[in-house]
């Protein structure tokens, strides 16, 4: 970490965007991770993110569990409220909260042993139950804060920094997250902001649960040979299928690309996801093939990245409910009170 | 022995096999004494079962309005083989027993202090009906039919039930009818009716309605403004969420659009439906969620993050004998321990002590108000003997004057206008900050929430001093809270006497009920109904006042005596356990013979209270 703040005081001159907010209204506080952490370049795409969907920032909620990519939240959005819950429940915790205020935009953030050990049920069951959230998965295969023991992401034969062999079968969250219902999935690396800053704002566009696993080194306790978490080894190991540019149904829509080579999705918001593809034979909508491809290529050691499913017709939890289009916590008693008469009628029938 | 003659005062138990469609007919027996202006207090007693274990109905009728449990069985309607033994045992001698004859039982196996009333009730249905679901539903009219024969029930009571109840389905009302009088007719041309035990026609029942706690907490989530219900499966309290999920679809989705204006969601486990709660707590809806004591046990770790992060909650527990999964269908009060002071660290928690259906509905709607009010987890403790059992209470009552009562909430006028926002800091010396909600304003009220310390203003800290005076103000909360939360209810005896009796929750029927026996007998207790925690003072007032109080709970080891002395720093000689915890309702006749046994008045009291 570092003890230098960044000065307050912005340039006059930093681009503003459509809300007329700078970058710098979207950044938390300093972070105390590691330097040279996977998860602090991940912070830093979400800002820019965000700053370049010109979303209100203190329109979006940021929830996470616990451990290192959990007290992400407290570096970006300091206009947000957070929540740093429990230990892999933050599922749970964000679909309440999506429940009372359907307006809002949800963030979830998370760790490996976060989602895929402690809180394996209720990252399923927030997919499947179709929470309209954005939940990235930190992913370094490790715990960080208690010192580098395995996690349920950790590749069977990878090793640790003192040289110990994981037995253990790897869950791999992209097929887990299809399989449960997230209607959008993708993966990507810390290490490659050009990828990951375009997939996030598709996922924070994105109707429904959208889930993203984020390949993120431990510098301190997975980065090292023998790890396939590691900078090196991801960056050799990855199989990109897609790169990705979106257009917000606000900007003025020109789409340009070549037939065969660019694939334009539209989200329920208006907005375009333009893609760029790489494997020519990959089909985003088709489920199905998106899993089998994702878990071919796992078989032979390599990492498929980009946005690898995505349903353009999702619902989202609020609809399975029947919810009125006015947030739940926006009601009053006048609404809610079924009143003195009524229960005076309800009162005649228990007799 | 001659046989007992009652009128409006008896216990008739039905003996039936679950799952054979008895639970509506039981309930219309009962109904029908009401309806004839006579109180009556139903009890199931039911296993962990869906079909074919015995399963028992039990009715108290006192004119009086006792509503507790009395204990043995005057007439026994005797419709399951399985428990013939222990069913005819129950009864008290000079009673009755009614039963299925169209077997011969094998010889030796009666009492001779009883009278046997024998009724071919198969025979009867077997020649009446052909389909096997026909001739098990209507069996049991039938013996409703003998039974309104027995116990002089008027006949136009039942119909009118029957009418109601298949209302709009008028082929079933006369089949249904038909049934009735089938059995009342056979009762009538061969049996000598009525006998002994009769219900005579009273007008002791007044505007007094006849529901279930759980269903009644529903209600009272609605009324109170309840707008998220996340929760898990489990009884006893599974109807709490299918009450508050019937009313609410009744008052609360809209006739045009059919939008609705709550959410139930079933979570996937405990832990989920309790972080539920906590995330729309957080954001500004009201949230509840209904489980027992196996649930409060998982939510622990989330317990302790709402209090110390100051989030609202409602937890509605339903009580079940424990621990682990102990008796799920029997009733105790076990939790009392576990609620008060859920999760690790220092921790303590409202917890609300409804005696009845209607305290139900009251303190549920009162719940939502308090959560927001003190910002923290609030526990409405009921168990299963309130829950699942149909009661005649007090009808509710709303008063449309009332708002809703949403706290300390700084709104985005508030913060544009510059008033200073620290979500930690006590502006007004109560303990109670200021929250905001999520998304009130673009650059100012917005706070990060942690279970890990902060410092007044919400900043991350592991400072010991910040962390300290965060907890002491915590305590200020909850002294504060002693002001808000329904104050006991104090009922002096007719003499100045240096005896008193705590108690709470569903042993308070048979409590008032024995401090009458007793008064009777000449031994005078002042009563105090404790109805929530933290104890307001007069609390302590009340045990000081006395040389002995006697704490009247269902659970193995005092625990609301526990808490008693350890919050108010009591002398535990003064305060006397009396116990009862095998998994059904405490009696007041248990109850009068552990008082006496305790003061040592008699011998045959002992006796009695061993029973």
């Amino acid at each position: 970490m570092t003890y230098l703040p960044k000065p307050k005081l912005h340039h006059p001159e930093l681009p503003k965007n459509d809300l007329g907010y700078t970058r710098r209204d979207y950044e938390g506080s300093i972070s105390t991770l590691c330097a040279g952490c996977g998860h602090d370049s991940i912070s830093a795409a979400i800002i820019h993110a965000c700053y370049e969907l010109s979303l209100p920032p203190h329109r979006i909620a940021k929830l996470s569990g616990i451990g290192c990519s959990s007290k992400t939240p407290t570096y970006f959005l300091g206009a947000s409220h957070g929540f740093n819950s429990v230990h892999g429940r933050m599922p749970s915790v964000l679909t309440g909260a999506a429940a009372a205020n359907r307006d809002l935009i949800y963030l979830g953030v998370s760790g490996d042993g976060d989602s895929a050990s402690i809180g394996l049920g209720q990252f399923a069951h927030a997919m499947r139950r179709g929470v309209n959230m954005t939940y990235i998965v930190e992913n370094n295969g490790v715990y960080g804060l208690t010192k580098g023991q395995f996690s349920a992401t950790a590749d069977r034969g990878a090793k640790n920094k003192k040289g110990a062999t994981n037995q253990d079968a790897p869950i791999d969250l992209i097929s887990m997250a299809m399989l449960m219902g997230a209607s959008f999935v993708g993966r990507s690396f810390s290490g490659d902001k050009p990828q990951l800053v375009p997939l996030l704002k598709a996922a924070l566009a994105h109707k429904g649960p959208a889930f993203i696993d984020v390949i993120s080194p431990c510098v301190t306790f997975n980065n090292h040979e023998g790890s396939t978490k590691s900078y090196d080894y991801v960056r050799e190991h990855n199989e990109a299928v897609n790169f990705l540019d979106v257009i917000m149904s606000r900007q003025e829509i020109t789409v340009d690309y070549a037939p065969g080579t660019v694939e334009v999705v539209r989200q329920h918001d208006g907005s375009l996801i333009k893609l760029r593809k790489k494997a020519d034979e990959y089909d985003v909508h088709d489920k199905i093939a998106a899993m089998e491809y994702v878990q071919k290529h796992q078989a032979h050691g390599e990492i498929v990245t980009g946005l690898l499913y995505v349903d353009t017709d999702s619902q989202d939890m609020h609809d399975h409910l029947g919810t009125c289009s006015t947030p739940l916590n926006a009601l009053e008693g006048e609404t809610l009170v079924p009143g003195s008469a009524a229960l005076a009628k309800l009162n005649a029938s228990l007799r | 022995m001659k046989p007992i003659e009652a009128i409006n005062d008896f216990v008739v138990k039905v003996a039936n096999v679950n799952g054979s469609g008895s639970a509506s007919a039981n309930q219309m027996f009962a109904k029908s004494i009401l309806r004839m202006g006579v109180p009556a207090t139903p009890r199931n007693i039911f296993p962990s079962n869906i079909q074919g274990l015995p399963t028992w109905y039990e009715i108290r009728v006192s004119e009086a309005g006792y509503r507790g449990a009395r204990g043995g069985v005057d007439l026994m309607v005797q419709m399951n083989p399985q428990t013939w033994n222990q069913d005819v045992a129950s009864i008290v001698p000079g009673g009755y027993l009614f039963y299925d004859n169209t077997r011969a039982l094998p010889p030796g196996r009666l009492r001779d202090d009883i009278t046997v009333i024998g009724v071919p009730l198969t025979q009867i249905t077997n020649a009446t009906y052909t389909l096997a679901r026909e001739r098990q539903l209507f069996k049991n009219i039938i013996y409703v039919g003998v039974l309104s024969a027995l116990l002089d029930i008027e006949p136009a009571v039942v119909e009118q039930l029957l009418a109601e109840q298949f209302k709009g389905k008028d082929k079933l009302i006369a089949a249904n009818v038909q049934a009735f009088q089938l059995g009342r007719h056979y009762a009538l041309d061969h049996l000598q009716c009525p006998i002994g035990l009769r219900v005579r026609r009273s007008d002791k029942v007044g505007d007094a309605i006849f529901v279930e706690g759980n269903a009644a907490v529903g209600l009272g989530m609605v009324y109170g403004g309840a707008t998220v219900c996340a929760w898990y499966p489990i009884t006893p309290s599974t109807s709490v969420v299918e009450g508050f999920t019937k009313w609410a679809s009744r008052y609360r989705v809209d006739a045009q659009t059919g939008e609705k204006t709550f959410a139930t969601i079933q979570a996937e486990d405990e832990l989920a439906s309790i972080g539920m709660v906590i995330g729309a707590g957080w954001n500004g809806a009201r949230a509840f969620t209904a489980t027992s004591g196996p649930g409060i046990s998982l939510m622990q770790e989330f317990i302790g993050l709402a209090y110390f992060a100051e989030i609202p909650a409602v937890l509605v527990d339903v009580q079940r004998a424990g621990p682990s999964t102990g008796m799920p269908t029997k009733t105790q009060q076990c939790d009392v321990l576990l609620c008060a002071y859920a999760s690790h660290g220092d921790t303590k928690h409202v917890l609300l002590l409804p005696r009845d259906a209607n305290e139900c509905f009251e303190f549920g709607a009162a719940s939502l108000d308090l959560a927001d009010r003190l910002q923290t987890p609030i526990f409405l403790l009921t168990d299963l003997d309130i829950g699942m059992n149909e009661r005649l209470v007090a009808p509710f009552a709303w008063d449309d004057s009332r708002k809703l009562d949403r706290g300390k909430v700084m709104t985005a006028e508030e913060l544009e206008a510059g008033r200073d926002f620290g979500r930690y800091t006590d502006v007004d010396g109560d303990g109670i900050p200021y929250r905001t909600y999520p998304g009130t304003h673009p650059t100012r009220g917005s706070f990060f929430t942690r279970g890990t310390s902060r410092d007044r203003r919400a900043i991350y800290t592991e400072d010991g001093a910040a962390y300290q005076d965060n907890m002491e103000r915590l305590l200020r909360k909850f002294e504060t809270a002693k002001s808000y939360v329904p104050a006991p209810v104090q009922k002096n005896a007719a003499t100045s006497t240096k005896l008193g009796a705590i108690y709470y929750g569903s042993t308070s029927d048979s409590m008032e009920e024995a401090a009458d026996l007793l008064a009777a007998e000449g031994v005078e207790i002042d009563l105090l109904r404790v109805r929530a925690f933290p104890f307001n003072n007069t609390v302590d007032a009340f045990i000081e006042q006395h040389e002995q109080v006697f704490v009247v709970e269902q659970n193995r080891d005092a625990q609301l005596r526990t808490l008693l002395i350890n919050e108010g720093d009591l002398n535990p000689r003064q305060l006397v356990r009396i116990l009862h915890y095998d998994g059904t309702p405490i009696t007041a006749r248990q109850i009068a013979g552990q008082i006496r046994a305790s003061l040592g008045l008699d011998k045959a009291a002992q006796k009695e209270a061993a029973e």
